[in-house]
């Protein structure tokens, strides 16, 4: 019997390296021992604690990260695309004797073996077959637009709606000619309408 | 026969050619005769769905009767076709498919006109819109897609086929579903058109708009998500979304025609928006007629087979008149659309529309950017490069959980303005639970830190909550108080509640529509598969299933030879179901197709899939794939659908209370 792979498929969310983390904190009788215990002296050492954490975790999450092989090569594998023209995830396509995604798989799984880091293994698919094996555009020279004009699109609309909305708010109400007792009418019925649907929950 | 089909189409094109140019004149000239050149105009639009209808049912009927004579029945149909597939063939391949728009187009145009009395001014422009794009349909079957074209040579004994992948029953209904969403979205635009060249006055257009949309966005979105299920049972890769450019030509117009739903009840409330409201319909049909540009020009590749044609160049030339014309009148008239009132607060209804908009057009861009981006990168830098899933997900997916939040907020808040203080009330018990939530999964095991889309998971099933939360603390409020004044119980109340304002309740069961959607999505995460060889006997677990491959055979008919397993499922060491995988080689078109076995539970689904054989051992691969709460998704749609249907009901009379309340009623079933 033969074990071919053993993969997560594709998902509707961003998938990235699983990545565990081990929050490790002080002892509390270093701080209780600490010289100084003013507001100003405890807002240091919180600080410099705080320093420290952030650069153990991210030690501790750069390690963890190189670890687990199969998590690598699931990892590598979704962010480069078959390239029979499938136009399929490699480790989604489902084409028994694929030309390509076999072969690649065996690849791919060799690199990680050797050690070579996530650059390095996608930088040699790059070279062997091509830019567009890789499933989205690199975050390098000019594809790094195609990462940031969604944003940009976001941000300049966020900016567009608060200014529309500035010049909603500060524009004056037009009130019709004529005083309310000159209201009457198919007008008076327009008001009545009105307010009965500005009034509605 | 291919003459009287090419006939047809060719007396359609004069007929739509008439209606359009006695259209313009009887509106431009306002002498004697005018109406009756106008009522003629409109009897030719009639008369082309008559002719449009006939040359479709001679394409039907060359299928069933293997007129191989006609070039597009040889590739598209054979002999032993079964029948739903024979009629499937009118919109299987390119030509037939533009002729199936074409009637559709027709058709639309039809009940338009029938209906020209609800205003006989705003319909005759709007028809004479339609007739323009009929138009453009028809010169392009008649000398650019013709269906009817003919073998040259000998004549051949049998054709070549329909793809594989369309020989499933879905695809009997899914094109034209999404067929009747595309091309629906022409009649809104040409009401919004007729209105803006006419300086129509008042709302009364936006009200006819309003249903015709809903109608074409509850078919658009029945034949995405169609389109997303034969996905899922056919290709036999466990997934139900490639973000392959086909697809994402269908979810472009969807999301702004989304947008436009919601951004043009502040049109009819308030008088606002009015130019925006214009150009998100311009840009819905607009971006109807780019999907097909899209995808029949072959300017970006898909798997869909329509991607090698020449027809790109009428698609352009047609948007850039469309364009052109639209930005013409909006020039000339866009003093008609001034707002009517200003916006009073920022925690208002008014505003979380605003920002449902610009949330649902940026993630239209993003589409469409990540769709056109492979051209933009190969005339830039001279390399073609792949924007693929990763890309759509990243992007997208912090979108969307931000539309969420949205859906859970907006209907809480009140037009002109909110108080801070109902704002808490209604929020705080719905905030609570989704928290609570929240906290119980971390708790059983859903570990948000350990992989930023187990994030997303946990955020996606929050807001989910919040939203479904709001939703039912909606109706239960309303309810109650309707129960109050006529003794009902509950339920009653709360159907009495909907029927009152449909198209608010309607709404709120579309938005818990796309809740359950978007579990179904988050479950995705938790994907798992498995590959293996397996011969009799031979076992297989995944997650708490184990199968075991009871048999393996072959089969044969006129249409296709198969390969299939017989795989025992067993689960907590009972039997549970039996499924066939099938794996099929049609013989016509030469061409092999998975025919995938799902066992679906509310729960998750088992997918599984007869990848083939083992040419040295002959036993089969197979495949499973263990997809969570994909039932989710199916069952949202039928939700969406469901909320559609309500509000397009008109309200009822609202309730009439003949003894005094006693306590403060808050207004109810009022609104939108």
């Amino acid at each position: 019997m033969r074990i071919l792979r053993r993969v997560r498929v594709h998902s509707l969310f961003v998938s990235s390296r699983a990545k565990r983390g081990i929050w490790i904190l002080g002892a509390r009788g270093e701080d209780r021992d600490s010289p100084s215990l003013t507001l100003a002296g405890m807002t240091n050492v919180f600080l410099k604690r705080g320093a420290q954490l952030v650069v153990m975790a991210l030690a501790v999450f750069g390690l963890l990260g190189a670890g687990d092989q199969s998590a690598r090569v699931n990892d590598l594998g979704h962010r480069m695309m078959c390239v029979c023209g499938c136009n399929q995830i490699l480790l989604e396509c489902n084409h028994v004797g694929c030309a390509y995604s076999e072969r690649m798989r065996g690849e791919l799984v060799a690199a990680v073996d050797r050690g070579d880091n996530d650059d390095l293994t996608l930088q040699g698919f790059v070279q062997k077959y091509g830019t567009t094996v890789m499933a989205a555009p690199t975050k390098t020279g000019f594809n790094r637009v195609a990462w940031v004009m969604p944003y940009l699109v976001l941000a300049l609309g966020l900016i567009m709606v608060s200014v529309i909305v500035r010049a909603w708010r500060s524009r004056p109400l037009v009130l019709p000619d004529g005083s309310v007792a000159a209201v009457h009418g198919t007008e008076l019925e327009y008001f009545r309408r009105q307010a009965r649907k500005d009034t509605e929950v | 026969m291919s003459q009287i089909g090419s006939f047809a189409l060719l007396l359609a094109l004069a007929l739509c050619a008439y209606s359009f140019l006695a259209g313009i004149l009887a509106l431009v000239n306002k002498g004697p005769g005018s109406e009756r050149l106008g009522e003629t105009a409109r009897r030719a639009g009639i008369a082309s769905f008559v002719v449009v209808f006939l040359g479709a049912v001679v394409l039907v009927v060359a299928a069933f009767q293997n007129d191989f004579s006609i070039a597009y029945i040889f590739h598209h149909s054979n002999r032993d076709l079964p029948a739903p597939y024979k009629f499937a063939t009118l919109w299987s391949g390119q030509e037939g498919s533009l002729l199936f728009w074409a009637l559709l187009l027709s058709a639309y145009g039809l009940v338009l006109r029938l209906r020209y009395k609800t205003d006989v001014r705003l319909f005759a422009y709007a028809s004479v819109i339609i007739a323009a794009v009929q138009v453009f349909f028809l010169l392009l079957l008649n000398f650019a897609a013709n269906p009817f074209g003919v073998m040259q040579g000998t004549l051949p004994a049998d054709g070549t086929g329909l793809n594989p992948l369309l020989q499933y029953p879905e695809m009997v209904i899914h094109p034209p579903m999404l067929y009747l969403g595309y091309v629906g979205f022409t009649v809104p635009f040409a009401f919004a058109l007729a209105a803006l060249i006419m300086r129509y006055p008042g709302e009364k257009w936006i009200q006819i708009t309003r249903r015709w949309t809903m109608v074409t966005w509850g078919f658009l979105t029945c034949g995405v998500f169609l389109g997303a299920h034969w996905a899922y049972s056919v290709l036999g890769w466990g997934g139900y979304w490639g973000w392959d450019p086909v697809e994402n030509a269908s979810l472009m117009p969807w999301l702004t025609g989304t947008a436009f739903l919601h951004s043009v009840m502040m049109q009819e409330k308030r008088g606002m928006l009015k130019t925006w409201n214009m150009w998100l319909i311009f840009s819905t049909f607009m971006l109807s007629i780019f999907g097909t540009f899209l995808t029949r020009s072959g300017v970006v590749s898909s798997v869909h087979a329509f991607a090698q044609s020449s027809i790109g160049d009428w698609f352009v030339a047609f948007l850039a008149i469309i364009f052109a014309t639209c930005l013409f009148f909006y020039v000339k008239n866009r003093s008609h659309l001034r707002t009517e009132h200003k916006l009073e607060s920022l925690v208002s209804r008014e505003s979380s529309f605003l920002f449902n908009n610009l949330l649902l057009l940026v993630a239209c861009f993003t589409v469409l950017w990540g769709t056109l981006f492979p051209v933009l990168s190969e005339w830039v830098q001279g390399t073609k490069v792949t924007v693929g899933p990763p890309f759509f997900n990243r992007v997208n997916v912090p979108v969307a959980l931000l539309l969420l939040l949205l859906t859970a907020v907006g209907p809480l808040l009140a037009w002109r303005r909110t108080s801070i203080d109902s704002l808490k009330r209604n929020f705080l018990w719905p905030a609570i639970g989704a928290i609570a939530l929240g906290i119980l999964l971390v708790a059983l095991g859903m570990k948000p830190w350990n992989d930023v889309s187990y994030f997303y998971s946990l955020m996606t099933i929050m807001l989910s909550a919040l939203v479904a939360l709001t939703v039912i603390s909606e109706f239960v409020r309303g309810g109650r108080v309707i129960g109050r004044h006529t003794g009902q119980n509950l339920f009653a109340s709360m159907v009495q509640l909907a029927h009152r304002n449909t198209r608010r309740y309607g709404g709120y069961i579309v938005h818990f529509g796309v809740i359950v959607i978007m579990i179904g999505f988050a479950g995705s995460v938790f994907n798992q598969d498995k590959e293996q060889e397996m011969g009799f006997g031979d076992k297989m677990t995944i997650g708490s299933y184990t199968l075991v491959c009871q048999s393996y055979t072959q089969d044969d008919n006129p249409n296709y030879g198969s390969e299939w397993a017989v795989m025992n499922v067993f689960k907590g060491g009972k039997q549970i179901a039996t499924l066939n995988p099938e794996r099929r080689f049609y013989k016509a078109s030469q061409q092999t197709s998975t025919m995938v076995a799902n066992r679906s539970t509310p729960q998750e689904d088992l997918y599984v899939v007869y990848e083939g054989q083992n040419p040295d051992t002959g036993r089969p691969i197979i495949k499973v794939h263990l997809n969570p709460l994909v039932m989710w998704i199916w069952v949202g749609v039928w939700i969406m659908i469901v909320g559609t249907v309500v509000a397009l009901i008109p309200n009822s009379v609202p309730v009439r209370v003949s003894a005094p309340v006693r306590m403060r009623a808050e207004p109810v079933g009022a609104g939108d």
